[in-house]
């Protein structure tokens, strides 16, 4: 029998006041997966992800979280999904009126029921988690973006997810830095049996985390493969890619300089 | 070939008047949407029994809506209210009714220049920080980000800023009658030798409720106008810093030329009706 998968993106088609963006993508999401999403700057990615938290809708196709069709929900029903996915943003998002305590008790004070108390244990919790400890009182623009991207990850647990996306989670960090978010992606989502799908460009990043690779070219998923596979795979697009070479039908499809 | 440029240039204005007219129906549209929005998310919340916005989000806004405009409004009506009773105490003494001044001050700013000043404060100091800071969330992606967790960001955001500036302007229009009053009875004292006593005496004695009322409607109704413009205006900024500092200026001129025509309009519709 085969598993049911926890998200589905079925043929799923997205264009921007005519441009195509996303062009019959399938792809499916299983439980305790993590899914990392390679492609271009620019390519969609990151719009994948917007689809799946139903913030944008499908041209056509479907996008199916377990049984509900995410882009035919109500409202209400929509933001209830919502509170079972947690999103990492590639700038964190956290808001910067708050300090770091009311930034992670927010999602819980406006959708759960739990006592101040209760969320202050939370908070202490999720913190502890991310090795941000202490960092209560502080506002996001005395962090640093390392240290924004850990609260930002304890944000995203705070409702205890399904699963948990991950828009760029190294962009812009030091390798040093960039590591330790990797290895709390991988211990967390572990730990907590979370599905999470890391959209990146990292090559190193992607290797080490992922437990499943999908490359995405000209708008939909042209190889979804475990790591190893997809190392040896002899497709020209996730060669380039991975080597990094400059010749290749990556560069071929660049817009002409002269042209700009 | 005359008539053909002619021809063109019109052709070219009506596509300018038809672009122009079809955005402002957009936008118009648009803010109707932002506000059965929130109001719809607004009603989620109470149906499942929970309260339909932060209270002490609302008391922030209100704080900075109403007890910090306070001043300006003060001091800006104070102002006006001295400079009116000058000028209209020079012309209506070479005719002998300076005493008219008091009825003239107090209808004039209860039922028009009490609201629509508080109004165009109001849209320069708060529509203008309103714009600004959802502006910069929306930039930062903490909009989206507070959509992604699943509260309603209309509800969250904009509701306490809406209920905030609707209840604060009143208020305020009241402050800024009370201060006009003060302004001019005192150059009417000066200048004019109408004792404090008489001043309010005439004031108390012309005002009737339906100005009170119209005051109080009109008031209320500008801060839901300007509130809406706002957030409207923050919410969809595009092209970040540059685009935050377009959106507020924007906002600003797009809010006190709606409360300037939207009053005319309303007086218009007042004095048919009232004929």
């Amino acid at each position: 029998m085969t598993e049911t998968p926890l998200v589905h993106l079925n043929q799923v088609c997205l264009a921007f006041d005519g441009k195509s963006v996303l062009n019959g993508v399938e792809l499916k999401i299983f439980p305790q997966d993590r899914l990392v999403i390679l492609g271009q700057s620019g390519g969609g990615k990151s719009t994948m992800l917007r689809l799946i938290l139903g913030i944008l809708k499908p041209t056509s196709g479907e996008i199916k979280y377990k049984h509900l069709r995410v882009s035919r929900l109500s409202r209400s029903k929509l933001n209830l999904l919502r509170s079972r996915i947690g999103m990492v943003y590639q700038y964190s998002a956290l808001i910067s009126s708050l300090n770091v305590r009311d930034n992670l008790a927010l999602p819980v004070q406006e959708l759960g029921r739990k006592s101040e108390s209760e969320i202050d244990a939370l908070v202490e919790q999720k913190l502890a988690m991310v090795g941000m400890s202490g960092t209560e009182s502080k506002l996001p623009s005395e962090l640093s973006g390392g240290m924004r991207k850990r609260v930002s990850l304890a944000r995203a647990l705070m409702l205890d997810p399904e699963l948990v996306l991950f828009d760029e989670p190294s962009a812009g960090l030091d390798p040093v830095m960039s590591s330790v978010i990797d290895e709390l992606i991988i211990n967390l989502t572990e730990k907590t049996n979370t599905t999470s799908v890391i959209v990146t460009h990292e090559m190193d990043s992607a290797f080490r985390i992922g437990t499943r690779i999908a490359m995405l070219w000209q708008g939909a998923i042209i190889l979804d493969d475990a790591p190893d596979q997809f190392k040896r795979s002899d497709h020209p697009v996730v060669r380039q890619f991975v080597t990094g070479g400059v010749d290749g039908p990556m560069t071929e499809t660049l817009p002409d300089a002269d042209s700009t | 070939m005359i008539p053909a440029q002619g021809g063109l240039i019109n052709s070219a204005l009506l596509y300018r008047i038809g672009f122009l007219t079809r955005n402002a129906l957009v936008t118009l549209g648009s803010i109707v949407w932002l506000l059965l929005n929130t109001a719809e998310e607004l009603a989620d919340n109470i149906r499942r029994g929970r309260l339909p916005f932060r209270l002490s989000a609302l008391f922030t806004q209100a704080d900075r809506t109403a007890v910090g405009s306070v001043p300006l409004v003060l001091m800006v009506s104070f102002f006006l209210g001295l400079t009116m009773a000058l000028l209209t105490g020079y012309q209506l003494e070479k005719f002998g009714v300076e005493r008219l001044i008091p009825s003239l001050i107090a209808i004039a700013f209860t039922r028009e220049l009490g609201p629509l000043i508080t109004g165009i404060v109001l849209a320069a100091r708060i529509g203008a920080a309103f714009t600004a800071e959802l502006g910069t969330m929306q930039v930062a992606e903490e909009v989206e980000a507070i959509e992604a967790m699943g509260i309603g960001p209309l509800r969250f955001l904009v509701a306490p800023r809406l209920v905030a500036i609707v209840g604060a302007m009143p208020c305020l229009s009241v402050c800024a009658v009370i201060a006009a009053l003060i302004g001019a009875c005192l150059i009417s004292w000066v200048t004019l030798n109408i004792v404090p006593a008489f001043f309010f005496d005439a004031v108390l004695s012309s005002l009737l409720v339906n100005d009170i009322v119209i005051g109080f409607f009109k008031a209320a109704f500008f801060g839901l106008v300007i509130g809406l413009i706002a957030c409207f205006k923050g919410l969809t900024v595009q092209g970040g810093a540059e685009g935050v500092g377009r959106a507020t200026t924007g906002s600003v001129v797009v809010a006190i030329t709606s409360v300037i025509g939207f009053d005319s309009l309303f007086n218009i519709i007042v004095t048919q009706y009232t004929k």
